[in-house]
Protein backbone atom coordinates (compact mmCIF):
# COMPACT_ATOMS: atom_id res chain seq x y z
CA UNK A 1 0.00 0.00 0.00
CA UNK A 2 2.89 2.37 0.79
CA UNK A 3 4.29 2.03 -2.72
CA UNK A 4 0.90 2.84 -4.30
CA UNK A 5 0.67 5.88 -2.07
CA UNK A 6 4.07 7.23 -3.10
CA UNK A 7 3.42 6.48 -6.78
CA UNK A 8 0.07 8.25 -6.70
CA UNK A 9 1.57 11.16 -4.79
CA UNK A 10 4.37 11.47 -7.36
CA UNK A 11 1.83 11.43 -10.20
CA UNK A 12 -0.21 14.10 -8.43
CA UNK A 13 2.80 16.37 -8.00
CA UNK A 14 4.04 15.96 -11.58
CA UNK A 15 0.55 16.45 -13.02
CA UNK A 16 -0.01 19.56 -10.92
CA UNK A 17 3.30 21.06 -12.02
CA UNK A 18 2.32 20.38 -15.62
CA UNK A 19 -1.04 22.13 -15.01
CA UNK A 20 0.88 25.32 -14.25
CA UNK A 21 3.45 25.04 -17.01
CA UNK A 22 1.22 24.07 -19.96
CA UNK A 23 0.55 26.82 -22.48
CA UNK A 24 -2.58 25.23 -23.92
CA UNK A 25 -5.45 25.69 -21.48
CA UNK A 26 -7.29 22.48 -22.36
CA UNK A 27 -4.10 20.45 -21.95
CA UNK A 28 -3.54 22.10 -18.58
CA UNK A 29 -7.07 21.12 -17.53
CA UNK A 30 -6.46 17.55 -18.65
CA UNK A 31 -3.46 17.41 -16.34
CA UNK A 32 -5.67 18.86 -13.62
CA UNK A 33 -8.02 15.90 -14.10
CA UNK A 34 -5.07 13.52 -13.83
CA UNK A 35 -4.02 15.32 -10.66
CA UNK A 36 -7.50 14.90 -9.14
CA UNK A 37 -7.50 11.22 -10.04
CA UNK A 38 -4.09 10.77 -8.41
CA UNK A 39 -5.36 12.50 -5.28
CA UNK A 40 -8.36 10.17 -5.31
CA UNK A 41 -5.97 7.21 -5.33
CA UNK A 42 -4.10 8.80 -2.42
CA UNK A 43 -7.36 9.05 -0.49
CA UNK A 44 -8.09 5.44 -1.33
CA UNK A 45 -4.75 4.20 -0.05
CA UNK A 46 -5.18 6.27 3.13
CA UNK A 47 -8.43 4.44 3.88
CA UNK A 48 -11.00 6.99 2.74
CA UNK A 49 -12.75 5.31 -0.24
CA UNK A 50 -15.82 7.54 0.09
CA UNK A 51 -13.70 10.69 -0.25
CA UNK A 52 -11.89 9.12 -3.20
CA UNK A 53 -15.17 8.52 -5.05
CA UNK A 54 -16.46 12.01 -4.28
CA UNK A 55 -13.17 13.55 -5.41
CA UNK A 56 -13.64 12.00 -8.84
CA UNK A 57 -17.41 12.51 -9.12
CA UNK A 58 -17.40 16.14 -8.03
CA UNK A 59 -13.99 17.60 -8.88
CA UNK A 60 -12.82 15.59 -11.87
CA UNK A 61 -16.29 14.77 -13.17
CA UNK A 62 -18.27 17.95 -12.70
CA UNK A 63 -16.20 21.01 -11.85
CA UNK A 64 -13.44 20.55 -14.41
CA UNK A 65 -16.05 19.68 -17.05
CA UNK A 66 -17.70 23.03 -16.35
CA UNK A 67 -14.36 24.86 -16.63
CA UNK A 68 -13.63 23.11 -19.93
CA UNK A 69 -17.13 24.05 -21.05
CA UNK A 70 -16.34 27.73 -20.53
CA UNK A 71 -12.92 27.49 -22.17
CA UNK A 72 -14.38 25.76 -25.24
CA UNK A 73 -16.59 28.80 -25.72
CA UNK A 74 -13.55 31.11 -25.71
CA UNK A 75 -12.35 29.68 -29.05
CA UNK A 76 -8.63 29.66 -28.28
CA UNK A 77 -6.27 29.64 -31.24
CA UNK A 78 -2.57 29.10 -31.73
CA UNK A 79 -2.09 32.86 -31.39
CA UNK A 80 -3.41 32.69 -27.84
CA UNK A 81 -0.99 29.90 -27.02
CA UNK A 82 1.78 32.11 -28.45
CA UNK A 83 0.61 35.03 -26.28
CA UNK A 84 0.66 32.77 -23.27
CA UNK A 85 4.25 31.81 -24.09
CA UNK A 86 5.26 35.47 -24.31
CA UNK A 87 3.63 36.31 -21.00
CA UNK A 88 5.13 33.40 -19.13
CA UNK A 89 8.79 34.39 -19.35
CA UNK A 90 11.23 32.50 -17.11
CA UNK A 91 11.62 35.59 -14.94
CA UNK A 92 7.93 35.36 -14.00
CA UNK A 93 8.62 32.08 -12.24
CA UNK A 94 11.22 33.46 -9.81
CA UNK A 95 8.84 35.07 -7.31
CA UNK A 96 6.42 32.15 -6.84
CA UNK A 97 9.28 29.64 -6.90
CA UNK A 98 11.18 31.37 -4.07
CA UNK A 99 8.03 31.77 -1.97
CA UNK A 100 6.97 28.15 -2.38
CA UNK A 101 10.52 26.99 -1.66
CA UNK A 102 10.29 28.75 1.71
CA UNK A 103 7.03 26.91 2.39
CA UNK A 104 8.58 23.62 1.29
CA UNK A 105 11.53 24.13 3.63
CA UNK A 106 9.14 24.88 6.50
CA UNK A 107 7.11 21.78 5.69
CA UNK A 108 10.24 19.64 5.63
CA UNK A 109 11.31 21.13 8.98
CA UNK A 110 7.90 20.34 10.54
CA UNK A 111 8.05 16.77 9.27
CA UNK A 112 11.56 16.35 10.66
CA UNK A 113 10.76 17.90 14.03
CA UNK A 114 7.47 16.15 14.80
CA UNK A 115 6.97 12.44 15.01
CA UNK A 116 4.46 11.54 12.35
CA UNK A 117 2.98 8.08 12.38
CA UNK A 118 3.13 5.85 9.34
CA UNK A 119 0.23 5.77 6.88
CA UNK A 120 -2.90 5.33 8.95
CA UNK A 121 -4.99 2.40 7.79
CA UNK A 122 -8.25 2.90 9.58
CA UNK A 123 -10.81 2.85 6.75
CA UNK A 124 -13.45 5.56 7.02
CA UNK A 125 -16.69 4.26 5.55
CA UNK A 126 -19.42 6.36 3.98
CA UNK A 127 -21.58 5.99 7.09
CA UNK A 128 -18.87 7.49 9.32
CA UNK A 129 -18.52 10.46 6.97
CA UNK A 130 -22.29 11.00 7.05
CA UNK A 131 -22.42 10.76 10.84
CA UNK A 132 -19.63 13.32 11.13
CA UNK A 133 -21.20 15.69 8.60
CA UNK A 134 -24.63 15.68 10.18
CA UNK A 135 -23.32 15.47 13.76
CA UNK A 136 -20.53 17.82 14.85
CA UNK A 137 -20.19 19.57 11.48
CA UNK A 138 -23.89 20.26 10.83
CA UNK A 139 -23.28 24.01 10.89
CA UNK A 140 -20.82 23.75 8.02
CA UNK A 141 -23.26 21.69 5.97
CA UNK A 142 -26.04 24.22 6.52
CA UNK A 143 -23.81 27.19 5.71
CA UNK A 144 -22.60 25.61 2.47
CA UNK A 145 -26.24 24.84 1.65
CA UNK A 146 -27.09 28.53 2.02
CA UNK A 147 -24.10 29.51 -0.11
CA UNK A 148 -25.21 27.15 -2.88
CA UNK A 149 -28.77 28.47 -2.67
CA UNK A 150 -27.49 32.03 -3.06
CA UNK A 151 -25.46 30.88 -6.06
CA UNK A 152 -28.48 29.24 -7.67
CA UNK A 153 -30.68 32.29 -7.15
CA UNK A 154 -27.96 34.53 -8.56
CA UNK A 155 -27.47 32.32 -11.61
CA UNK A 156 -31.23 32.28 -12.22
CA UNK A 157 -31.36 36.06 -12.01
CA UNK A 158 -28.46 36.47 -14.45
CA UNK A 159 -29.82 33.91 -16.87
CA UNK A 160 -33.43 35.07 -16.87
CA UNK A 161 -34.63 36.27 -20.23
CA UNK A 162 -37.67 38.23 -21.14
CA UNK A 163 -40.07 36.23 -23.23
CA UNK A 164 -39.87 37.45 -26.80
CA UNK A 165 -42.55 36.73 -29.35
CA UNK A 166 -41.07 36.76 -32.81
CA UNK A 167 -43.66 37.61 -35.41
CA UNK A 168 -43.78 40.30 -38.03
CA UNK A 169 -46.81 42.07 -36.58
CA UNK A 170 -46.92 40.88 -33.01
CA UNK A 171 -43.29 41.61 -32.11
CA UNK A 172 -43.11 42.91 -28.57
CA UNK A 173 -41.34 41.94 -25.40
CA UNK A 174 -43.29 40.72 -22.41
CA UNK A 175 -42.19 41.61 -18.93
CA UNK B 1 -15.58 -14.53 -1.36
CA UNK B 2 -11.84 -14.44 -1.93
CA UNK B 3 -11.10 -16.01 -5.28
CA UNK B 4 -7.77 -17.73 -5.97
CA UNK B 5 -5.44 -16.06 -8.46
CA UNK B 6 -6.13 -18.20 -11.59
CA UNK B 7 -9.84 -18.10 -10.86
CA UNK B 8 -9.61 -14.33 -10.57
CA UNK B 9 -7.92 -13.93 -13.93
CA UNK B 10 -10.54 -16.24 -15.40
CA UNK B 11 -13.29 -13.92 -14.14
CA UNK B 12 -11.53 -10.78 -15.38
CA UNK B 13 -10.84 -12.32 -18.79
CA UNK B 14 -14.32 -13.81 -18.97
CA UNK B 15 -16.08 -10.53 -18.20
CA UNK B 16 -13.91 -8.68 -20.73
CA UNK B 17 -14.44 -11.32 -23.42
CA UNK B 18 -18.20 -11.57 -22.92
CA UNK B 19 -18.70 -7.80 -22.80
CA UNK B 20 -16.70 -7.11 -25.96
CA UNK B 21 -18.61 -9.82 -27.81
CA UNK B 22 -21.96 -8.66 -26.50
CA UNK B 23 -21.17 -5.12 -27.62
CA UNK B 24 -20.23 -6.33 -31.09
CA UNK B 25 -23.19 -8.68 -31.29
CA UNK B 26 -25.53 -5.85 -30.37
CA UNK B 27 -24.77 -4.23 -33.72
CA UNK B 28 -26.50 -7.16 -35.39
CA UNK B 29 -29.24 -7.42 -32.75
CA UNK B 30 -30.10 -3.76 -33.08
CA UNK B 31 -30.31 -3.81 -36.87
CA UNK B 32 -32.37 -6.98 -36.93
CA UNK B 33 -34.80 -5.82 -34.26
CA UNK B 34 -35.19 -2.34 -35.70
CA UNK B 35 -35.93 -3.96 -39.03
CA UNK B 36 -38.53 -6.30 -37.54
CA UNK B 37 -40.30 -3.43 -35.80
CA UNK B 38 -40.30 -1.45 -39.04
CA UNK B 39 -41.62 -4.31 -41.21
CA UNK B 40 -38.34 -5.04 -42.94
CA UNK B 41 -35.91 -7.97 -42.90
CA UNK B 42 -32.74 -6.14 -41.94
CA UNK B 43 -29.32 -7.70 -42.59
CA UNK B 44 -30.03 -11.30 -43.65
CA UNK B 45 -27.47 -12.19 -46.35
CA UNK B 46 -24.07 -12.90 -44.75
CA UNK B 47 -24.06 -16.09 -42.69
CA UNK B 48 -26.93 -17.53 -40.65
CA UNK B 49 -29.56 -14.82 -40.00
CA UNK B 50 -27.08 -12.27 -41.32
CA UNK B 51 -24.90 -12.70 -38.24
CA UNK B 52 -21.66 -12.17 -40.18
CA UNK B 53 -22.57 -8.52 -40.69
CA UNK B 54 -20.71 -7.94 -37.42
CA UNK B 55 -17.54 -9.40 -38.94
CA UNK B 56 -18.02 -7.50 -42.17
CA UNK B 57 -18.55 -4.25 -40.27
CA UNK B 58 -15.48 -4.76 -38.11
CA UNK B 59 -13.30 -5.61 -41.10
CA UNK B 60 -14.56 -2.58 -42.96
CA UNK B 61 -13.80 -0.30 -40.03
CA UNK B 62 -10.33 -1.80 -39.55
CA UNK B 63 -9.35 -1.30 -43.17
CA UNK B 64 -10.71 2.21 -43.55
CA UNK B 65 -8.22 5.02 -43.71
CA UNK B 66 -7.50 6.19 -40.18
CA UNK B 67 -7.58 9.91 -40.88
CA UNK B 68 -6.51 12.48 -38.33
CA UNK B 69 -7.40 15.94 -39.62
CA UNK B 70 -4.35 18.24 -39.88
CA UNK B 71 -6.23 20.98 -38.00
CA UNK B 72 -7.02 18.69 -35.04
CA UNK B 73 -5.24 18.56 -31.69
CA UNK B 74 -3.66 15.20 -32.43
CA UNK B 75 -2.90 13.85 -28.96
CA UNK B 76 -6.30 14.71 -27.54
CA UNK B 77 -7.99 13.52 -30.73
CA UNK B 78 -6.48 10.06 -30.30
CA UNK B 79 -7.04 10.05 -26.54
CA UNK B 80 -10.78 10.79 -26.66
CA UNK B 81 -12.08 7.42 -27.99
CA UNK B 82 -9.81 5.57 -25.56
CA UNK B 83 -11.41 7.36 -22.61
CA UNK B 84 -14.93 6.12 -23.37
CA UNK B 85 -13.65 2.56 -23.71
CA UNK B 86 -11.63 2.63 -20.50
CA UNK B 87 -14.34 4.23 -18.36
CA UNK B 88 -17.13 1.95 -19.55
CA UNK B 89 -15.05 -1.21 -19.23
CA UNK B 90 -13.88 -0.15 -15.77
CA UNK B 91 -17.51 0.27 -14.71
CA UNK B 92 -18.16 -3.42 -15.40
CA UNK B 93 -15.66 -4.19 -12.64
CA UNK B 94 -18.26 -3.67 -9.89
CA UNK B 95 -21.18 -5.55 -11.45
CA UNK B 96 -21.96 -8.87 -9.74
CA UNK B 97 -23.15 -11.22 -12.49
CA UNK B 98 -23.73 -14.07 -10.05
CA UNK B 99 -22.54 -14.97 -6.54
CA UNK B 100 -18.74 -15.03 -6.82
CA UNK B 101 -18.61 -13.74 -10.40
CA UNK B 102 -17.57 -10.16 -9.78
CA UNK B 103 -14.21 -8.60 -10.50
CA UNK B 104 -14.04 -6.22 -7.52
CA UNK B 105 -16.47 -6.42 -4.63
CA UNK B 106 -16.07 -2.73 -3.81
CA UNK B 107 -17.73 -1.19 -0.77
CA UNK B 108 -18.38 1.97 -2.76
CA UNK B 109 -19.62 0.15 -5.88
CA UNK B 110 -22.36 2.60 -6.82
CA UNK B 111 -20.11 5.60 -6.29
CA UNK B 112 -17.46 3.98 -8.46
CA UNK B 113 -20.04 3.53 -11.21
CA UNK B 114 -21.09 7.18 -10.93
CA UNK B 115 -17.45 8.32 -10.96
CA UNK B 116 -16.71 6.33 -14.10
CA UNK B 117 -19.80 7.57 -15.89
CA UNK B 118 -18.87 11.16 -15.07
CA UNK B 119 -15.36 10.58 -16.41
CA UNK B 120 -16.94 9.18 -19.57
CA UNK B 121 -18.23 12.66 -20.38
CA UNK B 122 -14.64 13.65 -21.21
CA UNK B 123 -14.55 11.45 -24.28
CA UNK B 124 -17.37 13.45 -25.86
CA UNK B 125 -16.04 16.83 -24.76
CA UNK B 126 -12.45 16.19 -25.77
CA UNK B 127 -13.38 14.41 -28.98
CA UNK B 128 -15.55 17.32 -30.03
CA UNK B 129 -13.06 19.97 -28.99
CA UNK B 130 -9.99 18.28 -30.49
CA UNK B 131 -11.73 17.88 -33.86
CA UNK B 132 -11.58 21.65 -34.24
CA UNK B 133 -14.82 21.61 -36.19
CA UNK B 134 -17.79 23.75 -35.26
CA UNK B 135 -20.35 20.97 -35.58
CA UNK B 136 -18.20 18.70 -33.44
CA UNK B 137 -17.79 21.49 -30.88
CA UNK B 138 -21.55 22.09 -30.76
CA UNK B 139 -22.06 18.37 -30.23
CA UNK B 140 -19.45 18.36 -27.48
CA UNK B 141 -21.12 21.28 -25.70
CA UNK B 142 -24.51 19.64 -25.84
CA UNK B 143 -22.99 16.39 -24.66
CA UNK B 144 -21.25 18.04 -21.73
CA UNK B 145 -24.36 19.87 -20.54
CA UNK B 146 -26.58 16.83 -21.04
CA UNK B 147 -24.28 14.40 -19.27
CA UNK B 148 -23.57 16.66 -16.30
CA UNK B 149 -27.28 17.37 -15.77
CA UNK B 150 -28.46 13.80 -16.11
CA UNK B 151 -25.70 12.53 -13.83
CA UNK B 152 -27.31 14.55 -11.04
CA UNK B 153 -30.67 12.80 -11.45
CA UNK B 154 -28.99 9.45 -11.92
CA UNK B 155 -27.09 9.77 -8.64
CA UNK B 156 -30.10 11.06 -6.73
CA UNK B 157 -32.35 8.31 -8.11
CA UNK B 158 -29.83 5.68 -7.00
CA UNK B 159 -29.85 7.04 -3.46
CA UNK B 160 -33.33 5.56 -2.96
CA UNK B 161 -31.90 2.08 -3.47
CA UNK B 162 -28.99 2.88 -1.18
CA UNK B 163 -31.43 4.02 1.52
CA UNK B 164 -33.47 0.83 1.29
CA UNK B 165 -30.49 -1.52 1.35
CA UNK B 166 -28.23 0.56 3.57
CA UNK B 167 -25.17 -0.08 1.40
CA UNK B 168 -23.22 1.19 -1.60
CA UNK B 169 -22.07 -2.36 -2.30
CA UNK B 170 -23.95 -3.79 -5.27
CA UNK B 171 -23.67 -7.40 -4.08
CA UNK B 172 -25.33 -6.43 -0.81
CA UNK B 173 -27.99 -4.48 -2.70
CA UNK B 174 -28.82 -7.59 -4.73
CA UNK B 175 -28.92 -9.70 -1.56
CA UNK B 176 -31.27 -7.16 0.04
CA UNK B 177 -33.78 -7.81 -2.77
CA UNK B 178 -34.50 -11.41 -1.75
CA UNK B 179 -37.92 -10.53 -0.39
CA UNK B 180 -38.94 -7.98 -2.99
CA UNK B 181 -37.29 -6.43 -6.03
CA UNK B 182 -36.52 -2.77 -5.46
CA UNK B 183 -38.49 -1.83 -8.55
CA UNK B 184 -41.68 -2.13 -6.47
CA UNK B 185 -40.90 0.43 -3.74
CA UNK B 186 -38.63 2.47 -6.03
CA UNK B 187 -40.68 2.61 -9.21
CA UNK B 188 -40.11 6.37 -9.64
CA UNK B 189 -36.41 5.92 -8.94
CA UNK B 190 -36.24 3.14 -11.53
CA UNK B 191 -37.96 5.20 -14.24
CA UNK B 192 -35.71 8.21 -13.57
CA UNK B 193 -32.58 6.07 -13.48
CA UNK B 194 -33.51 4.49 -16.79
CA UNK B 195 -34.21 7.85 -18.45
CA UNK B 196 -30.97 9.24 -17.07
CA UNK B 197 -29.22 6.11 -18.32
CA UNK B 198 -30.51 6.69 -21.83
CA UNK B 199 -29.27 10.27 -21.63
CA UNK B 200 -25.88 9.20 -20.23
CA UNK B 201 -25.28 6.76 -23.06
CA UNK B 202 -26.61 9.44 -25.44
CA UNK B 203 -28.82 6.93 -27.17
CA UNK B 204 -31.88 7.82 -29.15
CA UNK B 205 -34.15 9.61 -28.32
CA UNK B 206 -31.49 11.56 -26.37
CA UNK B 207 -28.71 11.34 -28.94
CA UNK B 208 -28.59 15.11 -29.13
CA UNK B 209 -24.76 15.39 -29.04
CA UNK B 210 -24.67 13.58 -32.38
CA UNK B 211 -28.05 14.56 -33.82
CA UNK B 212 -27.29 13.79 -37.44
CA UNK B 213 -30.02 15.97 -38.92
CA UNK B 214 -28.59 19.08 -37.24
CA UNK B 215 -24.91 18.42 -36.52
CA UNK B 216 -23.73 15.98 -39.26
CA UNK B 217 -22.53 13.46 -36.65
CA UNK B 218 -21.92 15.74 -33.69
CA UNK B 219 -18.82 15.17 -31.64
CA UNK B 220 -17.50 12.37 -33.83
CA UNK B 221 -17.93 14.08 -37.20
CA UNK B 222 -14.19 14.01 -37.87
CA UNK B 223 -13.58 10.46 -36.70
CA UNK B 224 -13.14 7.59 -39.10
CA UNK B 225 -11.96 4.01 -39.15
CA UNK B 226 -11.46 2.22 -35.88
CA UNK B 227 -11.50 5.42 -33.80
CA UNK B 228 -15.12 5.90 -34.84
CA UNK B 229 -15.58 2.19 -34.26
CA UNK B 230 -14.47 2.60 -30.65
CA UNK B 231 -17.05 5.34 -30.04
CA UNK B 232 -19.59 3.02 -31.63
CA UNK B 233 -18.67 -0.01 -29.52
CA UNK B 234 -18.42 2.24 -26.46
CA UNK B 235 -22.04 3.23 -26.99
CA UNK B 236 -23.16 -0.42 -27.10
CA UNK B 237 -21.04 -1.18 -24.04
CA UNK B 238 -22.78 1.74 -22.34
CA UNK B 239 -26.19 0.27 -23.15
CA UNK B 240 -25.10 -3.08 -21.71
CA UNK B 241 -23.71 -1.38 -18.63
CA UNK B 242 -26.88 0.60 -17.90
CA UNK B 243 -28.98 -2.55 -18.48
CA UNK B 244 -26.77 -4.51 -16.07
CA UNK B 245 -27.04 -1.74 -13.47
CA UNK B 246 -30.84 -1.59 -13.81
CA UNK B 247 -31.04 -5.35 -13.36
CA UNK B 248 -28.69 -5.41 -10.37
CA UNK B 249 -30.23 -2.43 -8.60
CA UNK B 250 -33.94 -2.74 -9.33
CA UNK B 251 -34.69 -6.21 -10.70
CA UNK B 252 -32.98 -8.51 -8.24
CA UNK B 253 -29.75 -9.13 -10.18
CA UNK B 254 -29.05 -12.84 -10.38
CA UNK B 255 -32.01 -13.76 -8.11
CA UNK B 256 -34.67 -15.91 -9.72
CA UNK B 257 -36.38 -19.33 -9.54
CA UNK B 258 -33.82 -22.08 -9.13
CA UNK B 259 -34.43 -23.98 -12.39
CA UNK B 260 -31.94 -21.70 -14.16
CA UNK B 261 -28.44 -20.83 -12.89
CA UNK B 262 -27.99 -17.27 -11.54
CA UNK B 263 -25.84 -16.08 -14.44
CA UNK B 264 -28.54 -17.03 -16.90
CA UNK B 265 -31.14 -15.07 -14.96
CA UNK B 266 -28.84 -12.04 -14.98
CA UNK B 267 -28.21 -12.36 -18.72
CA UNK B 268 -31.91 -12.82 -19.52
CA UNK B 269 -32.98 -9.79 -17.51
CA UNK B 270 -30.19 -7.71 -19.01
CA UNK B 271 -31.24 -8.69 -22.50
CA UNK B 272 -34.79 -7.52 -21.82
CA UNK B 273 -33.50 -4.05 -20.96
CA UNK B 274 -31.18 -3.95 -23.95
CA UNK B 275 -34.23 -4.70 -26.10
CA UNK B 276 -36.11 -1.85 -24.45
CA UNK B 277 -33.21 0.47 -25.35
CA UNK B 278 -33.53 -0.61 -28.97
CA UNK B 279 -37.32 -0.35 -28.91
CA UNK B 280 -36.97 3.23 -27.63
CA UNK B 281 -34.82 4.01 -30.63
CA UNK B 282 -37.41 2.50 -32.96
CA UNK B 283 -40.36 4.34 -31.50
CA UNK B 284 -39.51 7.76 -30.08
CA UNK B 285 -38.58 10.97 -31.89
CA UNK B 286 -35.73 13.14 -30.69
CA UNK B 287 -36.68 16.09 -28.46
CA UNK B 288 -35.26 19.55 -29.02
CA UNK B 289 -32.16 20.36 -27.00
CA UNK B 290 -33.81 22.92 -24.69
CA UNK B 291 -36.75 20.56 -24.18
CA UNK B 292 -34.33 17.90 -23.00
CA UNK B 293 -32.73 20.23 -20.45
CA UNK B 294 -36.07 21.60 -19.26
CA UNK B 295 -37.45 18.08 -18.87
CA UNK B 296 -34.46 17.21 -16.76
CA UNK B 297 -34.31 20.18 -14.44
CA UNK B 298 -38.02 20.99 -14.18
CA UNK B 299 -39.56 17.52 -14.02
CA UNK B 300 -36.96 14.90 -13.18
CA UNK B 301 -35.12 16.85 -10.47
CA UNK B 302 -38.20 17.65 -8.32
CA UNK B 303 -39.45 14.08 -8.82
CA UNK B 304 -36.16 12.55 -7.66
CA UNK B 305 -36.03 14.85 -4.65
CA UNK B 306 -39.60 13.94 -3.64
CA UNK B 307 -38.82 10.26 -4.19
CA UNK B 308 -35.73 10.54 -2.01
CA UNK B 309 -37.59 12.42 0.73
CA UNK B 310 -40.52 9.97 0.85
CA UNK B 311 -38.21 6.94 0.80
CA UNK B 312 -36.09 8.37 3.58
CA UNK B 313 -39.19 9.15 5.68
CA UNK B 314 -40.56 5.61 5.23
CA UNK B 315 -37.21 4.00 6.07
CA UNK B 316 -36.94 6.22 9.15
CA UNK B 317 -40.47 5.27 10.29
CA UNK B 318 -39.79 1.56 9.81
CA UNK B 319 -36.53 1.75 11.73
CA UNK B 320 -38.26 3.69 14.49
CA UNK B 321 -40.87 1.00 15.04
Amino acid sequence: MELTFYLAAAVAIIATILVVTQYNLIHALLYLVVSFMAIAVVFFTLGAPFMAALEIIIYAGAIVVLIIFVIMMLNLTHEDVQHEKEWLKPSVWIGPAVLSLILLAELAYIFMASETSAVATQPVEAKAVGMALFGPYILGVELSGMLLMAGIVGAYHLGRQKKKIVHRFLERTEA
Amino acid sequence: MEASAPNYFLIVGGVLFVMMNVAAGLIWVERRMLALWQDRYGPNRAGPFGLFIVLADTLKLLFKEDWIPPFADKVVFVLAPAIVMVTVLLSFVIIPFAPGIVVADLNIGILFFLAMSSMGAYSIILGGWASNNKYALLGAMRGAAQMISYEVFMGLALMGVVLLSGSFNIREIVEAQRGMWFVVPQVIGFVIFFIAGVAETHRLPFDIPEAESELIAGFHSEYSGMKFGIFFVGEYLGITLISCMVVALYFGGWLGPAFLPPVVWFALKTFVFISIFILLRASLPRPRYDQLMEFGWKILLPLTLVNLLVTAAIVLLQNGN
